[in-house]
């Protein structure tokens, strides 16, 4: 008895946390009339894809889709070779103050993005980087290695000594010890931090917002964003516009998804 | 004995990479917020004017009491029924329906943690929208019409209705955060708690809560600093509206450096959330159990 009166309670909370979803789903489909007609719970009757054709074509949504993926496709890979750099510095070579650069760069990934937007915005303009792709790539890429340099250089701090002796019996430098020895063994940790910097980019509204102005250089989410300010879209069009923005979060968690779960967790662990 | 030398080259580049991105600005930040600047010509130095506006205008008090209120929607409660929702499905579901099922439904609670928060600004605004969203349609349709209400357009309701949907999207952060602790938790505290006679719930507050410390004090400190810094919902949900009713710092900073030209007064507002952000995260870690 009291078995199914819990399950039913967990039942109800999931099934609240996924309605919004299957509202977006049952109403990107529909045409505006069925909407009226018959609601926003109603399936309909026969699919249509007018609303999501339409919006795709109204923000050129295959170009912001590009965009983002350039973006974050670029931050994670920078991303990640930087803070393994910087991890293998402080991780496994110990420098002298290491623990005033992990401090630092803790410090680096706290600090809000407001408290860095007006310089970054002031410097991207007088070097002509203003309104680029590339200025959006370089300000991440600092923002997100910041993060994997904290996270890595714990990891990287337990590293088997044996396969570092091993390296340089062998005769191999630190840039060959790094590169054949430690990433390939770190490759999991590397994977999480990938899959982070990729999604975190991806997502980000603030600075891409301010620094991406023209049509040709926006993200998904700041397309997105910018258009519902302007509030002028019916109910099926704006699920429309939903639907294509969760999809490709949606392929993420699912592909990521044994990586993610293992990565939410990576921090607490120490 | 490890040879140490030869490291250094290997940090030049990060270091100064996130000199430029985060250290510089941030220090001009800082030194812009005791001028007056409108972001062209040079700027005029006022000492600590901006920070004597800053503690009488009524904006900047409002910004942090609703900052307050996201602290609970954001961090508090998802850590309380996150805590709940984790022992549910780590000592309930799991066992008597499989791991499986466990797994699916905790993959369903943390869905809307991997949607960009712009989208979920997009999803909500709609559903709550006054005349065409899903919520007041429905109400409508069973006979509820009374209860619809302009969610996010009335200040009585906006940031209430905002604060709920920050725990919907945080939910899924902490039950997935506890689960994996829990998992640490040695079965033999639970049995020997079961043969001393404890129930449920005194294995759950005594044993369970306490094993999982760590990963409670990461959740907590992550989801504080997450809602210390909140912008995308607050940009698509209300922009801040109605009035200033769901107005956080960094939508005030926003609209001072870009709509209003006061480059001088956003630093300045910047400047005291990044000393509330860091001096919090110093308490927690200093508090925070080993």
């Amino acid at each position: 008895m009291r078995r199914w009166f819990v399950l039913g309670a967990l039942l109800v909370v999931v099934l609240l946390v996924l309605a919004p979803f299957v509202l977006i789903v049952l109403n990107a489909v529909k045409t505006p009339q069925e909407y009226a007609t018959a609601g926003p719970l109603a399936v309909p009757h026969h699919l249509s894809f007018q609303g999501i054709a339409d919006f795709w074509q109204r923000v050129s949504f295959g170009q912001k889709l590009a965009n983002s993926a350039l973006i974050s496709g670029c931050v994670a890979v920078l991303g990640v070779a930087f803070s393994l750099f910087n991890a293998y510095a402080l991780g496994i070579g110990r420098v002298r103050g290491r623990n005033w650069f992990l401090g630092a760069f803790l410090l680096a990934n706290l600090v809000p993005q407001e408290a860095l937007i007006y310089p970054l915005y002031y410097i991207a303009k007088q070097l002509d980087l203003y309104d680029s792709r590339l200025a959006v790539i370089i300000i991440f890429t600092a923002i997100q290695s910041a993060f994997g340099t904290f996270l890595l250089a714990g990891v990287l701090a337990e590293f088997p000594p044996e396969l570092l002796d091993a390296a340089a019996i062998d005769g191999a430098g630190r840039l060959r010890t790094l590169i054949r020895v430690v990433a390939p063994v770190s490759r999991p940790t590397l994977g999480v931090l990938f899959t982070f910097f990729f999604v975190w980019t991806w997502n980000e509204l603030f600075i891409p917002l301010i620094f991406l102005i023209s049509n040709d250089n926006q993200t998904v989410p700041v397309a997105l964003g910018v258009l519902q300010g302007e509030r002028m879209m019916d109910a099926t069009a704006t699920s429309a516009s939903a639907l294509l923005g969760i999809a490709p979060a949606v392929l993420f968690f699912l592909v990521f998804q044994r990586t993610l779960t293992r990565g939410v967790t990576a921090g607490a662990i120490k | 004995m490890m040879n140490r030398k030869g490291y250094w080259p290997f940090l030049v580049p990060g270091l100064a990479l996130v000199s430029l991105v985060v250290a510089v600005p941030l220090l001009m930040t800082i030194g812009t917020s005791f001028t007056e600047w409108s972001g062209v010509g040079s700027p005029r130095w006022t000492g600590l004017a901006n920070y004597d506006r800053l503690v009488h205008d009524e904006n900047f008090w409002k910004s942090f009491s609703n900052i307050v209120l996201m602290i609970v929607a954001m961090a508090v409660v998802p850590t309380l029924l996150g805590l709940f929702l984790a022992a549910v499905l780590f000592d309930y579901v799991a066992p008597r329906l499989g791991n499986r099922t466990a797994r699916a439904l905790r993959s369903g609670l943390y869905l809307p943690q991997v949607l960009p928060l712009a989208v979920t600004g997009i999803v909500w605004g709609w559903i709550l929208h006054p005349s065409y969203g899903a919520l007041n349609t429905i109400l409508d349709k069973i006979g509820l019409g009374g209860l619809a209400r302009n969610w996010l357009g009335d200040d009585r309701y906006a940031l209430y209705t905002v604060m709920a949907v920050m725990l919907w999207v945080q939910i899924g952060y902490p039950i997935v955060m506890f689960m994996a602790g829990l998992q640490r938790v040695d079965p033999e505290l639970y049995e020997a708690a079961s043969l001393d006679g404890a129930g449920w719930w005194q294995r759950f507050t005594r044993i369970a809560v306490h094993q999982i410390r760590p990963e409670i004090a990461v959740v907590l400190i992550t989801t504080t600093i997450a809602a210390l810094k909140v912008f995308a919902q607050i940009f698509v949900l209300t922009r801040g509206g109605p009035g200033n009713a769901t107005l956080v710092p960094s939508y005030f900073a926003y609209q001072n450096y870009f709509e209003r030209a006061n480059v001088g007064y956003a630093s300045a507002m910047s400047t005291v959330l990044t000393v509330l952000i860091v001096a919090l995260t110093y308490v927690f870690i200093r508090v925070q159990p080993r």
